[in-house]
């Protein structure tokens, strides 16, 4: 039960959060848990007292999994969760101040704020997934960040942290947890995971190149610190998720409905975490896999009267899931660089754009211009045009004119359709517009 | 033509030092030799194995403070001193700066023994970290008749300049090397050096073909007409963003 304090603050939250709604400025979420943590700078605390929690934490794959980790414990019972991303205390205070007696929690926390929100919550489970570039200007260096957890995690004494054996960065930093479940999650970035973050030595790779969701191949660090990839408990082989113990192996289906390895292995981290919940392993894999939209990744939205496919990249990492899904033909991608995206774009030349040569990319949001200087260098053909929605409907038009002869029929063609790759507000910018130009569909 | 003819342009370590995208340094100085007809091989050079020493180019880029020492230890052996001795030109940019100097701090703060390319010397900052958008001007006399020069730092070292090298430049918006003279990067010989980021060869070609020419002479010029709309763009908002703190201050 909260103090009268913390009731009163969480009131005085989500009053402010309704006034934001109906002015049309957001959901309120981050405004109205500002308002409740300024009058009681315990909220997270107190707010969250008898509401088991499970956090869910890494450069990539927060949201999705995170999703997917409701769904699992919905299964058992009422779950709140911070939907929309707002995954700092704010946003937390917020999600936490609209739950239900005994209501489970499954929350998304920023990378930075894992120690804090971890101290005050004291999560039943917490889901480390990956570390890597991104946000640089905030985050300013990844083994920072991985020290950081590991200093915070090796406290929590009554939470199972969950965490990815194929990065180094969260091995190394989950090392010291008092109890801890190792999943083979994969690691679709080796470049920020090759200084060994225990020692100076260097981390080396077998079968270097495997991509998230494929289960990652040994590493180990080679000056001899004793470094190396955690035997992972849980992996994913074929179909199936395959969970290991000293009495032998079981096996439970996973079919999975959101697109990409990276995502079948986000779901393996959520059904797992969930496990540690009280969830049977059986039901989360189950329900995790019959989520099919999250938060409008990959949802098609009409643009000024053109079809997109939205889909969310915003570091190295990500896009290295993003180009085998692409359809082929032309694309849009937008470029941001506000506060949450990261001020620095300079990790387009992380991305191997080359790889979309012999396309037409419409380069566009507040950073187009990076953009393009990047895909000139790459060799891609593009088009500039700093508009997000001029853009979208651009590239949609170049599509069809390029799929024209032998395609689909004239009727069929404008529901076609087009590729959008964005980053963080960017992204957002898009859902907006295309709820404004008719909403989406899934 | 024989790779042996070809120019070589040289990554050292992107996988020590590419944590900020310095790694398209390498990548534009091999196109913009390409665009212009000149056979150019680009070497990817990875930790754990010997640098080549036979090439005309070498970029460092960006890393953290661990990697930055273990890159360091790598190089000891001489094989970059070597190369420059030898009449290669190196751009190294911000651990890569300061690794190429005297001495630089390592994870724990204590000093590491840098390369010695250039006198210079790196410790760690009392103050905030410096991260933002960095415009400075060229001074170095390597660099003359250059238009500004813009970029973004992220570091948390302090890098002073000894009597044996140039500034690159003196800094109008940012913090540079922070040593309290108002400089930023070092030029000495044909090694370039600088906190710059974005690549600082994707934000300003002119530096891109300055070093080029340090080793091929006078180079044809090349449509730079995307790179000048986002010098443009960049050194608008820079300036908008100065007015916006002169405004603020009481």
């Amino acid at each position: 039960m909260s103090g009268l304090r913390t009731r009163l603050a969480s009131r005085a939250g989500a009053g402010v959060a309704a006034l934001s709604r109906s002015v049309g400025a957001g959901d309120g979420s981050v405004i109205g848990g500002r308002v409740s943590l300024a009058l009681d700078p315990g909220a997270l605390a107190s707010l969250g007292r008898g509401h088991p929690a499970g956090l869910v934490s890494g450069t990539n794959g927060k949201t999705t999994t995170t999703r997917l980790l409701a769904a699992a414990l919905e299964t058992a019972g009422p779950v709140v969760t911070n939907l929309g991303g707002a995954n700092l205390p704010p946003g937390l205070v917020t999600a936490l101040a609209r739950a239900g007696p005994g209501a489970m929690a499954a929350l998304e926390v920023d990378e930075a704020y894992v120690p804090r929100v971890a101290q005050a919550l004291s999560p039943r489970a917490l889901c480390l997934l990956n570390l890597s570039r991104d946000q640089l200007d905030r985050i300013n260096e990844v083994r920072m960040l991985a020290g950081r957890w590991r200093s915070a995690v090796a406290a929590m004494a009554s939470t199972t942290v969950v965490a990815n054996a194929d990065d180094p960065m969260v091995a190394w930093a989950a090392g010291t947890a008092p109890q801890v479940v190792w999943v083979a999650g994969g690691l679709a970035w080796h470049l920020d995971a090759t200084g060994c973050p225990a020692c100076e030595g260097v981390i080396a790779f077998a079968g270097a190149g495997a991509g998230a969701g494929s289960a990652g191949g040994e590493w180990s660090c080679t000056a001899g610190c004793g470094l190396r990839r955690p035997r992972p408990e849980v992996l994913l082989d074929g179909a199936d998720l395959v969970r290991r113990s000293e009495d032998g192996e079981e096996r439970f289906a996973l079919s999975v409905c959101l697109p990409g390895a990276h995502n079948r292995a986000n779901a393996m981290m959520a059904a797992v975490t969930a496990a540690q919940m009280g969830v049977s392993l059986a039901e989360a894999a189950r329900a995790v896999g019959a989520v099919g939209e999250v938060a409008g990744r990959y949802g098609v939205v009409r643009v000024e009267g053109a079809a997109a496919r939205l889909i969310l990249a915003k570091n190295p990492a990500g896009w290295m899931t993003v180009f085998d899904l692409l359809a082929p033909g032309p694309l849009a991608v937008a470029i941001n660089a506000r506060v949450a995206d990261g001020r620095d774009p300079s990790w387009l030349w992380d991305v191997p754009f080359e790889r979309l040569a012999g396309r037409t990319v419409v380069a566009t949001g507040e950073r187009c211009r990076d953009l393009a200087v990047r895909l000139r260098y790459a060799g891609v053909d593009h088009v500039t045009e700093a508009d997000l929605g001029r853009a979208v409907t651009l590239a949609h038009r170049l599509r069809l004119s390029q799929d024209g002869a032998g395609g689909p029929t004239a009727a069929e063609l404008p529901d076609r359709p087009v590729d959008v790759v964005a980053n963080y507000t960017s992204f957002q910018a898009l859902r907006r517009l295309g709820r404004r130009g008719g909403g989406e569909r899934g | 033509m024989t790779a042996e003819s070809a120019v070589r342009v040289v990554v050292v370590h992107p996988d020590l030092l590419g944590t900020y995208g310095d790694g398209g340094n390498g990548m534009i100085l091999a196109r913009r030799l390409a665009w212009r007809g000149i056979d150019v091989e680009l070497v990817q050079s990875p930790s754990g194995s010997p640098v080549p020493e036979a090439a005309d180019f070498y970029c460092l880029g960006g890393g953290e403070d661990g990697p930055e020492a273990r890159s360091a230890v790598e190089l000891a052996g001489g094989a970059l001193n070597r190369a420059v001795e030898a009449g290669a030109a190196v751009l190294a940019v911000c651990a890569g700066f300061q690794l190429v100097g005297h001495s630089f701090a390592g994870a724990d703060g204590s000093p590491r023994p840098g390369l010695g390319l250039i006198d210079v010397t790196t410790a760690k900052g009392d103050g905030p970290r410096a991260v933002g958008e960095l415009v400075a001007e060229p001074v170095a006399s390597a660099l003359a008749g250059l238009p500004t020069l813009t970029g973004y730092e992220n570091h948390g070292a302090v890098t002073a300049l000894g009597p044996g090298v140039e500034p690159m430049a003196r800094v109008r918006s940012g913090v540079g090397n922070g040593a309290g003279d108002g400089t930023e990067g070092a030029v000495s010989g044909r090694v370039f050096a600088t906190y710059l980021h974005g690549p600082v060869l994707a934000r300003n070609p002119a530096l891109a073909d300055a070093l080029l020419g340090s080793v091929l002479g006078p180079l044809a010029p090349l449509d730079d007409s995307e790179a000048d709309e986002l010098r443009r763009e960049r050194l608008a908002a820079t300036a908008r963003l100065r007015r916006w703190h002169r405004r603020r201050r009481p």
